[in-house]
C-alpha cells in the first residue's frame, strides 16, 4: 500500500466512521482520532521522504505511483511527492488537526459538519500528492464543494450571501483554469505521440511560446482567484468572516495555499516561457496586494475582516516570491505559504474561541481580554508577532527569505516594488499592534467580559500545536529548507531554461 | 589558546530563564521566580566577566593588536551557497565590553526589582521579560553576521515593548509600547534595506568578512550610484537609520520620553544603558565601513548626534517629570556617542572619538542606571513622578541622596567622577575634527549640569513639601545596587579604554589635555551654579523666567511639538486618509463591480426566465411568430 494513497483512505475512513457514529461525543472523537492518525502519516511521510533522499534516490517524485484510470483520455491515478508537496502535506495535516479541536464544541448539525470539514480535508490532501492534472483539477472541486455548505448552514453574519460569493467567484476561477489545463493537455503531445495529464510528462514537452502566452494567464489567475490575487481578492473578506472557525483555518491556512502551489506546480513549471516573459505583470499585482491588503487592515474593525486582509497582504507576499522567479524567493514562497498557513489558522482558531466567549468580533466592543484569559491572550499575541515577522517565529523566516532573494535582481523596478513589499512588515506592526493594543490590552471594555473563562483542554491543545509549528521553523527553520529546497532544483533549472525571457524593466 | 565556546552559555543561560519563568513562572512564588532570574543573569555575569579577564588580560593584544575570535559559529538559513546566515558568539573588544556592561547593569536591576517590583501581580511575567531582554541583549552585541544583529534588534524591540506595556491595563503604558515598537520598526525597516544593498553587493553577511579591513568587497558598491549619491552611502545611511531608531536620535526620538510609562528598573535598564545603546554600537561595529567607505554617512552621524544631543538637553530644562528628564538627559548622552563616533578617524590616536564613544557608553551606562534606579527608589517612597511633588528627601533617604550625588556629579563631568573622563574624550575629538560640533557639545555639558543640578537640588534640597505618609528609604535589595553602581560611577573613569577599546584594537597613548578639560569642567560648574542659586532654595524666580520666555518655554515643554506632527502623519495621513480610502475603495469599487457582475447576471436569468411562463397562448404565440420567420428566412435564402 503506498502511503500517499493512505492519506486518501484515511479521511475516507474517518468520514464512515462518523456517519456510523452514534453520539455526539462518539463522532468528535472519531473525527479526532482520524485526524490525528492522519497527522501521523504525514510525519511518518516527512521521516521516510527524507529517509529516502538519504539513500541516494535522486528521483524527482517520490512514492511514485500510476494506475491507469479512464484509458480513452489517458487519465491516470498519478501521485507522488516531492519535498514540497511533502512540506504543504505537514501543514495540512497541522491545520485540520488543529481545526478539528478547535470545532469541539460545535452542536449543530454536528455530524454533517465533521463530515463536510473532512471532506473538505481530503480534497486538500489530495491536491498536494496527485501529479495528473485531471485528478488534481477532481480534489481541487472537492475540496471546494464542501465550503459551500459550510459556510451557508454552519455560518454567521450573512452567511448565504458569503456562501454564494465564496463560491462563484472560485467557481470563476476554476472555469478559467479548466480552460488552461485542457490547454495545456491539448499540447502535451510528446514523442510517444499520446495526450496526457501527467505533470512530469508535460514538463518533457516543450509547448510553443504563443500557446504558452495564452494559457498562462488562464491557469495563473485561475488558482490566483484562490490565493487572492488582486483584484480578485474579494470573496476572502466576505467569506473568511461569515465562514465557522474551523472553515476559516482550513480556508486561510490551506486552501488558500492551494493557489500559490497550484500557480507554482502547474503554471510556472509547465509553461516556463509565459512565466517568465509575464512575471512582471503578476510582480504589479502581487506588489498591489500586498500593501494594498496590509494599509486596508488598519481601518478594519471586525477581528475576521482585519485578518482576511491581512491574508491578502500576506498571500500577495507569495505570488509576489513566485513570480521573482529565483531559488532563494521560491524558497521564500514556500515557507511563507506553510508559515502563513500556520500563522493565520492560529490567527482564526483565536478569534473564533473569544468569538465563542464574547459573542463579537468588533475591536471596539472588546479591550483588556489578557486578564480574563491569559492563555488565549498569549497565542494571540504570538500569532499577531508571527504575523508582523517577529525573529523566533516563521514569519520572519518566511519573509526574510523572500526579500533577500527578490532583492537579487538589479533593475530599478524590482527594486521598487521589493522595497515596496518590505515596507509592509511596518504597516503589519502598525495593525498589529492596534489590534492586540485594544483586545487584550487597557481595561476591560463590557464588564461581562471579565467573568469569562479561559480555554479548555482541546483549545489549549488546538493553539499549542499551531504555536509549536509556528516557533519550530522559526527557530530551527533549516529542516524545511532542506526539505524543500531540493525538490526546487528541476522546476528552478526548467525556468531558468527561458530566463533570457525574464523582464527586466528600465 | 583559550577556548570560548563556553561563551554560548553567557545569552542561553537568561534565554532558558525566560522559558522556564514564562512556561511556569505563574506557579512559583514571587520570591523565587525573582531569585531565580537574579541567580540565572549572575552566572551570565560571572561567566562575562571571566570572558573579559581572559579576552584582555589573559590573553591580550597579539602583535599589539586585540584579535576578534569566532567563538561560536552555527550555519541558520543558507539562501544561496554563499550567502548564507550563522548565529554565533563573536567576540572582539567592544563585545566583550558589552557583555560586561549589559551583564552588570542587568544583574542590578534585577535585583533591585525583587524590591521594587514586590506585591505586583505581574511579578513572574515581569522577570521572564527581563531575561528575555537580556537574552536579546546579549544576542545582539555578540553577533556574527549582520542579519543575526537585525534579529537582535528586533528582539530587544519586542521585549522592550512588552515591558513598557508592563502595567497593560493602563491605556497610557499600551500607546507609549506601541509607539516604541512602530517607530523602531520604521527604522528597521531602514535597516534592513541596508542589509539587502550591503548584501547584494558585498555577497556576504559576515561581520568577520564585512570588517575586516580589507574594503574590495565594497568596490562594487562604491562603482554603483543611485540619485547622484553612491549605494554603499546609500547603505550605510540606510542601516545608520536603524540605529536611530534604537538609540532614539532625532528625529526618530518620540517613543524613548513616553517609554518612561514603564516600570523604573526597565527604563534603567533598557531606556537608559542597554538598549538604547544599541545603535551606537550597530555603529560602532560597522565603524570601518562607516569611516573608508561611506565617509559622506559618518558626517550626517556626527551632525544627528550633535544635535540631538543639544535638542535634547534643551527640553530636559523644562519637564517636571523626573524620569522623563532622565530620558532626554539619556537621549542628549546618546547623541554624544553617537556624535564622538562620527568625528573619530581609524587607528591610533586618530581613533580618539571611536574609544571615547565606548567609554562614555560605559560610563553612562553606570551613572545613567544609577539615576534611574535613584529615581525608582524616590518614587517607590513617595509615589509620584513630579518634581512639584518633591523635596527635602535628603533626609529620610541618605543612601539614595548619597549615591544620586554621585550620579549627578559623574553625568555633569566633574572629576574625578567616570562621565568627566569619557567627556573629555569626546570633547577631545570633537576638537580635533569639528569646531561646531564641539562648542555645540560644550554647550550641552554646561546644559547638562544645570538640569541635572536643578533636578537634584529639588528633589533633595527646596522647601520641605508635605508627604502623606514619611518617606523613607528603600530596602537593601534596591540601596545595594545603588552601591554598587554608584562605586562604578564614581570609578569607571579609571578604566584604561586607551588600552583595552579602540579603532583599531591597538593600543594608543591618551592624555588628559588641559585645554580640553578646564573649558568643560568651568561650564558644568557654572550650570551647577545657577541651578544652586535657581534651585537650593525654593523660590519663585525660575517661574518668573519662563513666563519672561513665554513661547519659547512653551514650545520646549511641549517638546518642539514633534509628538503632534507625528501624531498628525500617522493618524490624519495614513489612518484617515490612505488607509480609510483604500478600505472604501475596496468594498465599493473591486468588490462592486465583482457584485454588478453578479448583479448583471441575475438580472439576465429573470429577464430570461420570463421566457418560461408556462402560459400556452405565448408558446402558440412564440411558436407562429418563429415559423413564420423561419419561414421568410428560408424564403430568401432559397430564392
Amino acid at each position: 500500500m503506498n502511503i500517499l494513497s493512505l492519506l486518501i483512505l484515511i479521511p475516507i475512513i474517518t468520514v464512515f466512521g462518523i456517519a456510523f457514529s452514534r453520539s455526539k461525543n462518539m463522532v468528535r472523537i472519531v473525527a479526532l482520532v482520524g485526524m490525528s492518525a492522519q497527522l501521523l502519516t504525514a510525519i511518518v511521510l516527512m521521516f521516510s521522504y527524507y529517509a529516502t533522499r538519504d539513500a541516494g534516490v535522486t528521483a524527482q517524485m517520490i512514492f511514485y505511483q500510476d494506475i491507469e484510470w479512464f484509458k480513452f483520455l489517458n487519465i491516470h491515478y498519478t501521485v507522488g511527492v516531492d519535498g514540497i508537496s511533502v512540506a504543504m502535506i505537514l501543514l495540512t495535516g497541522v491545520v485540520t488537526f488543529a481545526g478539528i479541536l478547535a470545532s469541539w464544541e460545535v452542536e449543530y448539525l454536528q455530524k454533517e459538519f465533521f463530515i463536510s470539514l473532512i471532506l473538505l480535508a481530503t480534497g486538500v490532501f489530495g491536491f498536494f500528492i496527485s501529479l495528473d492534472l485531471f485528478l488534481m483539477f477532481l480534489f481541487y472541486e472537492i475540496a471546494v464543494i464542501p465550503m459551500y455548505f459550510l459556510i451557508g448552514i454552519w455560518g454567521t453574519g450573512p452567511k448565504e450571501y458569503s456562501a454564494m460569493k465564496l463560491t462563484l467567484m472560485l467557481m470563476g476561477g476554476s472555469a478559467l483554469m479548466t480552460v488552461g489545463l485542457l490547454g495545456l493537455y491539448f499540447n502535451s503531445k510528446g514523442a510517444d505521440g499520446q495526450l496526457t495529464f501527467n505533470i512530469l510528462e508535460i514538463a518533457k514537452v516543450n509547448i510553443p511560446k504563443s500557446t504558452q502566452m495564452f494559457f498562462f494567464p488562464f491557469i495563473f489567475v485561475g488558482f490566483g482567484v484562490l490565493g487572492a490575487l488582486y483584484p480578485f481578492h474579494t470573496w476572502s473578506p466576505d467569506g473568511h468572516a461569515s465562514a465557522p472557525t474551523a472553515v476559516s483555518m482550513l480556508h486561510a491556512g490551506v486552501l488558500m495555499k492551494l493557489g500559490g502551489y497550484g500557480c507554482f506546480r502547474v503554471a510556472m513549471y509547465l509553461l516556463p516561457e509565459a512565466a517568465n516573459a509575464l512575471s512582471w505583470i503578476f510582480i504589479i499585482l502581487a506588489t498591489i496586494s500586498v500593501v494594498y491588503g496590509a494599509f486596508g487592515v488598519i481601518w478594519q474593525k471586525d477581528l475576521k475582516y482585519i485578518n482576511a486582509y491581512a491574508s491578502v497582504s500576506h498571500v500577495g507576499l507569495i505570488t509576489f516570491a513566485l513570480m521573482m522567479m529565483n531559488k532563494v524567493t521560491l524558497d521564500g514562497a514556500i515557507i511563507q505559504m506553510i508559515s502563513h498557513g500556520l500563522t493565520t489558522a492560529l490567527f482564526f482558531a483565536l478569534i473564533g474561541m473569544i468569538y465563542g466567549r464574547t459573542h463579537t468580533r468588533m475591536l471596539d466592543k472588546m479591550g483588556g481580554l489578557m486578564k480574563v484569559m491569559p492563555f488565549l491572550a498569549v497565542g494571540f499575541m504570538i500569532a499577531g508577532f508571527s504575523t508582523l515577522g517577529l525573529p523566533g517565529l516563521s514569519g520572519f523566516v518566511a519573509e526574510t527569505t523572500v526579500f533577500i532573494g527578490a532583492f537579487q535582481h538589479f533593475d530599478i523596478f524590482h527594486r521598487i516594488a521589493t522595497i515596496l513589499v518590505v515596507s509592509s512588515i511596518v504597516i503589519a506592526a502598525v495593525y498589529v499592534l492596534r489590534m492586540v493594543g485594544k483586545l487584550l490590552f487597557g481595561p476591560i471594555v463590557d464588564e461581562h467580559h471579565s467573568k469569562l473563562k479561559d480555554a479548555k483542554w482541546f483549545e489549549k491543545i488546538s493553539v499549542g500545536t499551531l504555536v509549536i509549528a509556528i516557533a519550530g521553523i522559526g527557530i530551527a527553520p533549516f529542516w524545511l529548507y532542506n526539505l524543500i529546497s531540493y525538490s526546487l532544483t528541476p522546476i528552478m533549472s526548467r525556468l531558468n531554461e527561458f530566463s533570457n525571457l525574464y523582464t527586466h524593466i528600465f | 589558546m583559550i577556548n570560548y565556546t563556553y561563551t554560548v552559555w553567557i545569552v542561553l543561560i537568561p534565554l532558558f530563564m525566560f522559558v522556564i519563568l514564562g512556561l511556569f513562572g505563574m506557579k512559583m512564588r514571587n520570591s523565587l521566580a525573582g531569585i531565580l532570574g537574579s541567580l540565572g543573569l549572575f552566572t551570565s555575569t560571572v561567566l562575562s566577566y571571566i570572558t573579559a579577564y581572559f579576552y584582555f588580560f589573559k590573553v591580550g593584544p597579539v602583535d599589539g593588536v586585540f584579535q576578534s575570535v569566532s567563538a561560536y559559529n552555527i550555519e541558520w538559513l543558507a539562501f544561496t551557497d554563499t550567502l548564507k546566515v550563522h548565529l554565533g558568539v563573536f567576540l572582539d573588544p567592544i563585545s566583550v565590553m558589552m557583555l560586561v556592561v549589559i551583564t552588570t547593569v542587568s544583574l542590578m536591576c534585577h535585583i533591585y526589582s525583587i524590591g521594587y517590583m514586590k506585591g505586583d501581580t505581574g511579578f513572574q511575567r515581569f522577570f521572564s521579560f527581563l531575561s528575555l531582554f537580556t537574552f536579546s541583549m546579549l544576542f545582539l552585541v555578540i553577533a556574527t553576521d549582520i542579519i543575526q544583529m537585525y534579529i537582535g534588534f528586533e528582539l530587544v524591540g519586542l521585549s522592550s515593548y512588552l515591558l513598557i506595556g508592563h502595567y497593560y491595563e493602563k491605556p497610557a503604558a499600551v500607546a507609549a509600547a506601541n509607539k516604541a515598537f512602530i517607530v523602531t520598526r520604521f527604522a528597521d525597516f531602514g535597516f534592513f534595506v541596508g542589509i539587502l544593498l550591503v548584501s547584494f553587493y558585498t555577497g556576504t553577511f559576515d561581520f568577520t568578512v564585512l570588517i575586516n579591513g580589507d574594503g574590495s568587497i565594497f568596490a562594487g558598491m562604491a562603482a554603483a550610484s543611485f540619485m547622484g549619491m553612491n549605494i554603499i552611502t546609500w547603505a550605510m545611511l540606510l542601516i545608520f537609520i536603524g540605529g536611530a531608531g534604537k538609540s532614539a536620535l532625532f528625529p526618530l526620538h518620540i517613543w524613548l520620553p513616553d517609554a518612561m510609562e514603564g516600570p523604573t528598573p526597565v527604563s534603567a535598564l533598557i531606556h537608559a544603558a542597554t538598549m538604547v545603546v544599541a545603535g551606537v554600537y550597530l555603529v560602532a561595529r560597522m565603524f570601518i565601513v562607516f569611516h573608508f567607505q561611506a565617509p559622506d554617512a559618518l558626517e550626517v552621524v556626527a551632525y544627528v548626534g550633535a544635535f540631538t544631543s543639544l535638542f535634547a538637553a534643551i527640553i530636559a530644562i523644562t519637564q517636571y517629570d523626573i524620569k522623563r528628564i532622565l530620558a532626554f538627559s539619556t537621549l542628549s548622552q546618546i547623541g554624544y556617542m553617537i556624535l564622538a563616533l562620527g568625528v573619530s578617524g581609524y587607528g591610533g590616536e586618530e581613533g580618539v572619538g571611536y574609544m571615547a564613544s565606548m567609554f562614555h557608553l560605559t560610563t553612562h551606562a553606570m551613572f545613567k542606571a544609577l539615576l534611574f534606579l535613584g529615581a525608582g527608589s524616590i518614587i517607590h517612597a513617595i509615589h509620584s513622578n513630579d518634581l512639584r511633588d518633591m523635596g527635602g528627601l535628603r533626609k529620610y533617604m541618605p543612601i539614595t541622596f548619597i549615591t544620586f550625588a554621585i550620579a549627578v556629579l559623574s553625568i555633569s563631568g566633574i572629576p574625578p567622577f567616570s562621565g568627566f573622563w569619557s567627556k573629555d574624550e569626546i570633547l577631545a575629538a570633537a576638537f580635533e575634527h569639528n569646531k561646531i560640533i564641539y562648542f555645540s557639545s560644550v554647550l550641552v555639558a554646561g546644559l547638562t549640569a544645570f538640569y541635572m543640578s536643578r533636578l537634584f537640588f529639588t528633589v533633595f534640597f527646596g522647601k520641605k513639601t508635605e508627604y502623606h505618609h514619611t518617606p523613607h528609604e528603600s530596602p537593601w535589595v534596591m540601596t545595594i545596587p545603588l552601591i554598587i553602581l554608584s562605586i562604578g560611577a564614581a570609578f569607571a573613569g579609571f578604566i584604561p579604554f586607551n588600552e583595552l577599546v579602540t579603532s583599531d584594537g591597538a593600543v594608543f597613548e591618551s592624555h588628559l589635555s588641559m585645554s580640553i578639560a578646564l573649558p568643560s569642567i568651568g561650564i558644568a560648574l557654572l550650570g551647577i551654579f545657577f541651578a544652586f542659586l535657581l534651585y537650593y532654595k525654593k523660590s519663585n524666580t525660575p517661574d518668573k523666567i519662563t513666563t519672561s520666555l513665554g513661547f519659547l518655554y512653551k514650545t520646549t515643554l511641549n517638546k518642539f511639538y514633534f509628538d503632534e506632527l507625528y501624531l498628525f502623519v500617522t493618524k490624519k495621513i495614513i489612518f484617515n486618509i490612505i488607509s480609510q480610502s483604500i478600505a472604501w475603495f475596496d468594498r465599493h469599487v473591486v468588490d462592486g463591480s465583482m457584485n454588478g457582475i453578479a448583479w448583471v447576471i441575475e438580472k439576465t436569468s429573470v429577464k430570461s426566465k420570463e421566457l418560461q411562463s408556462g402560459q400556452l397562448q405565448q408558446y402558440a404565440f412564440i411558436f407562429v411568430a418563429g415559423t413564420i420567420i423561419l419561414v421568410l428566412c428560408f424564403a430568401y435564402l432559397f430564392n
